[in-house]
């Protein structure tokens, strides 16, 4: 039985050459659709890694109680006082809490490819800034001084959006900012922002107080003390999370909405790739009738002659399918793009092939092979050996 | 025309071959349809303002940073402004994030005089909301989702605005009437947006008293709208809130834009898509006139020229594809109401499909012309004798 099968599989694929063109087609479309889908979930991927790749455990932020993202949160100077006093929070040398009071407003600033004007977000930042979060590298220019109007922007920021680089002004409100250096933090969700002086800032868009505290805890377990601490107090009113929370939370629904349209439509075409791999397997199956028909009569079984048709099939499908992730990954891997996020500011990040990607998309163009394999098999299988001989 | 029997019979020479050629050239129209009209969808956006008349006006240097309500008094007086009107984003959501409304604080006079004639309010409920200083207009279909009736308090929850108060940041609102557009094609773009009135609002809210979101303008001729605006910004130019004003259509285009190239990526897909079909179809249009090499000579030797093969060639082709590509495009003129749920706030136009007949022809012209050409060097003793 295994030797019918393996002469039956050799004996397919030596002919195989034969049947270019028909092959071809089953190669040639599921790799369509295994570039297509690779491509559309590696951007939920890189989405999702950039906002996931957000915050430590160790580290919380403070929004008021009700308001589901930064730029619509509020908390007064008294707030964040009340804050740094409460129990948990690492303290530097001089027994200061690790706390950053942050402001979040966006600017409009264009970007590069299209020229129009995006949200950007400008995150105001306490003095504590580089203490609370340690991944803060300068990797061009040098650090802003507080009290001035200068600013640094995230590397993601600096190569899609217009006049970014250190040296440049960027305008807001009357005023001239000046661009200093540009930083990296771990490719996360902060390298599509600028950061500046919280209270720099502050006086510039008129508003006395802040959107947000971040603060660093002297390790994940005190969470649970610090929260608490801050819901009983009946003073404030405010939530805390933890940052890979509170960021998880924010890229939900985006990422949701890429796996769903990229799926829907890799479906679509998977169909379509199925009815061409039909196609040429019921042709691979005609060209070789009379091989088949022989094969038969000279003793083989039909469910090695079946098999062997599944596994050409199959063969042929996992070769698009390298096929099409190998484009995927060449043409799209670490292409940056931003899009709004979920709070209403842009996003910068890579599309990301990842090593499970890929496996979807090769186990993908297999179903479809086995799909498109399986009836022109059952055909090969059930030929009648008489007649086939002698239509040949 | 008095071909066509013969090109039909030949199409259906090998039945399997033909409907599965048939169903996957369908397949990429029915992609080709759906991802068209969401590109055109986010080409013609239709969300809030629309019309060539309204200008939009906000901070110039963010659309979250308010400007002051006294801005008002100065866009009216700036020549060709018909009507200003002013709102703020409110931010409102009913129980739960997901339960998302589109609740605008408004100018009532101003507000309905500068979108006069887009929506029907009834006389009576127009009357109801002027009186009540906690009224509410809601979209029918708002109405309908939550089961609001006339009479009913809404209470909703802001993600912005505190309650001066007792700094809580529910809103709670008295339904008076319902509101509908008459434009249909901005049903649903309007379909979850609640009316209150901007007093109230601003009234109530522990800070930003005084400022709005945004204006929106309304000029007499749309032909100087740029003029205004430049007019509008001028105005304000070198004060601590500089304005950039816009046409409305602009600034919604501007907003969808920042979602990414969303063009872009339909178009790669598309473009994987057909360029995929071409080796399908290429493929079976190869292998059937390979097939007929012999029938194809006697139709020669018959006295068929080499023009009349071609074109029979050539028209096989052009039905297949255009079959297929009907059913395609039909069944995603089906899929639209589907569509339409998941992009709220854009319109969907079944003009969007009429591309698909274009590049229907387009294809069966590309993999038809090979075969066809082949057929039309045929020579017929070469054939006959089947040497080919």
């Amino acid at each position: 039985m295994f030797k019918q099968l393996a002469a039956v599989i050799l004996m397919s694929l030596q002919t195989l050459p034969q049947r270019l063109g028909a092959s071809s087609v089953i190669v040639i479309g599921i790799a369509g659709v295994v570039a297509v889908l690779v491509s559309v979930l590696a951007m939920g991927a890189g989405f999702r890694h950039t906002l996931a790749d957000t915050g430590r455990a160790d580290r919380v932020i403070i929004l008021r109680g009700g308001s589901d993202a930064e730029l619509n949160s509020n908390l007064t100077r008294t707030d964040v006082d009340t804050i740094s006093n409460a129990p948990g929070l690492a303290k530097d040398r001089d027994g200061k809490a690790l706390l950053s009071s942050e402001l979040v407003t966006v600017v409009n600033v264009p970007k590069i490819d299209t020229g129009t004007d995006a949200n950007v977000t400008l995150r105001g930042v306490g003095l504590k800034l580089t203490e609370v979060r340690p991944e803060l590298k300068i990797v061009e220019g040098r650090m802003f001084r507080p009290a001035v109007r200068e600013l640094i922007a995230g590397r993601g920021a600096s190569r899609q959006f217009r006049g970014l680089r250190p040296g440049s002004v960027l305008q807001l409100r009357n005023a001239d900012w000046t661009v200093t250096g540009v930083f990296t933090s771990n490719a996360d969700v902060h390298e599509s922002e600028l950061l500046a002086d919280v209270d720099t800032v502050g006086s510039s868009v008129e508003r006395n107080g802040y959107s947000s505290a971040v603060g660093l805890l002297t390790s994940p377990e005190e969470f649970t003390r610090f929260k608490d601490a801050l819901t009983t107090d009946p003073q404030l009113k405010v939530d805390a999370q933890r940052e890979p929370d509170y960021y998880a939370a924010q890229s939900k629904q985006l990422t949701q909405i890429i796996n769903v349209v990229g799926k829907t439509v890799a479906i679509i075409m998977a169909i379509g790739a199925m009815f061409g791999a039909l196609n040429s397997m019921y042709s691979a199956v005609a060209a070789r009738g009379l091989e088949i028909a022989t094969l038969r009569a000279i003793g083989f079984g039909a469910l090695p002659v079946l098999l062997s048709v599944m596994i050409e099939a199959l063969l042929l499908s996992l070769l698009g399918g390298i096929i099409g992730a190998s484009l995927a990954w060449l043409f799209f891997n670490g292409h940056s793009v931003s899009t709004l996020g979920g709070a209403f500011a842009q996003v910068v990040f890579q599309l990301t092939v990842t090593r499970a990607l890929i496996i979807t998309g090769v186990i993908w163009a297999c179903i479809i092979g086995l799909l498109g394999g399986f009836f022109p098999a059952l055909r090969a299988a059930r030929l009648p050996v008489a007649e086939a001989l002698r239509a040949a | 025309m008095k071909y066509f029997p013969l090109i039909w019979s030949t199409l259906w020479r090998k039945k399997t071959r033909t409907i599965f050629t048939l169903l996957s050239v369908a397949v990429a129209f029915l992609l080709f349809g759906m991802l068209e009209t969401v590109d055109y969808a986010f080409r013609h956006p239709s969300g809030g303002v629309t019309g060539a008349d309204k200008l939009v006006t906000t901070n110039k240097y963010s659309i979250t940073l308010s400007l002051p309500f006294s801005d008002a008094q100065q866009i009216r007086s700036v020549p060709g402004v018909a009507e200003v009107t002013w709102i703020s984003w409110f931010g409102g959501y009913y129980q739960e994030s997901k339960n998302f409304i589109f609740a605008l604080p408004i100018d009532t006079d101003s507000y309905f005089n500068l979108h006069k004639g887009e929506f029907v309010v009834s006389d009576e409920q127009m009357q109801a909301f002027r009186n009540t200083r906690t009224g509410a207009l809601l979209n029918e279909a708002l109405m309908k989702k939550y089961g609001w009736k006339v009479g009913d308090k809404v209470p909703l929850h802001s993600t912005i605005w505190t309650q001066k108060s007792d700094g809580s940041l529910d809103w709670t609102f008295d339904v008076v009437g319902s509101v509908s557009v008459k434009d249909p094609t901005q049903a649903s773009a309007q379909s979850s947006t609640l009316l209150f009135h901007y007093e109230f609002f601003d009234e109530g809210r522990s800070f930003g008293k005084g400022t709005v979101g945004w204006f929106e303008e309304r000029v007499e001729d749309p032909l100087q709208a740029a003029a205004i605006s430049n007019r509008i910004d001028a105005l304000f130019a070198n004060s601590p809130n500089e304005t950039k004003t816009q046409p409305a259509n602009d600034f919604t285009m501007a907003f969808m834009k920042q979602f990414g190239d969303i063009g872009f990526v339909l178009r790669a897909i598309l473009g994987a898509v057909f360029f995929t079909l071409l080796f399908l179809t290429g493929n079976t249009m190869m292998q059937s006139v390979r097939e007929r090499i012999p029938e194809l000579a006697v139709l020669k030797t018959l006295g068929f020229g080499d023009g009349k093969v071609l074109g029979l060639v050539l028209a096989e082709s052009l039905l297949l594809c255009l079959m297929a590509a009907l059913v395609g495009l039909a069944l995603s003129y089906a899929t639209l109401p589907i569509i339409k749920q998941g992009l709220r706030g854009v319109e969907l136009s079944p003009t969007a499909l009429l591309p698909g007949i274009g590049a229907a022809v387009l294809l069966a012209l590309i993999v038809g012309l090979p075969p066809a050409l082949r057929a039309m060097r045929l020579n017929i003793v070469d054939a006959l004798a089947e040497k080919h």
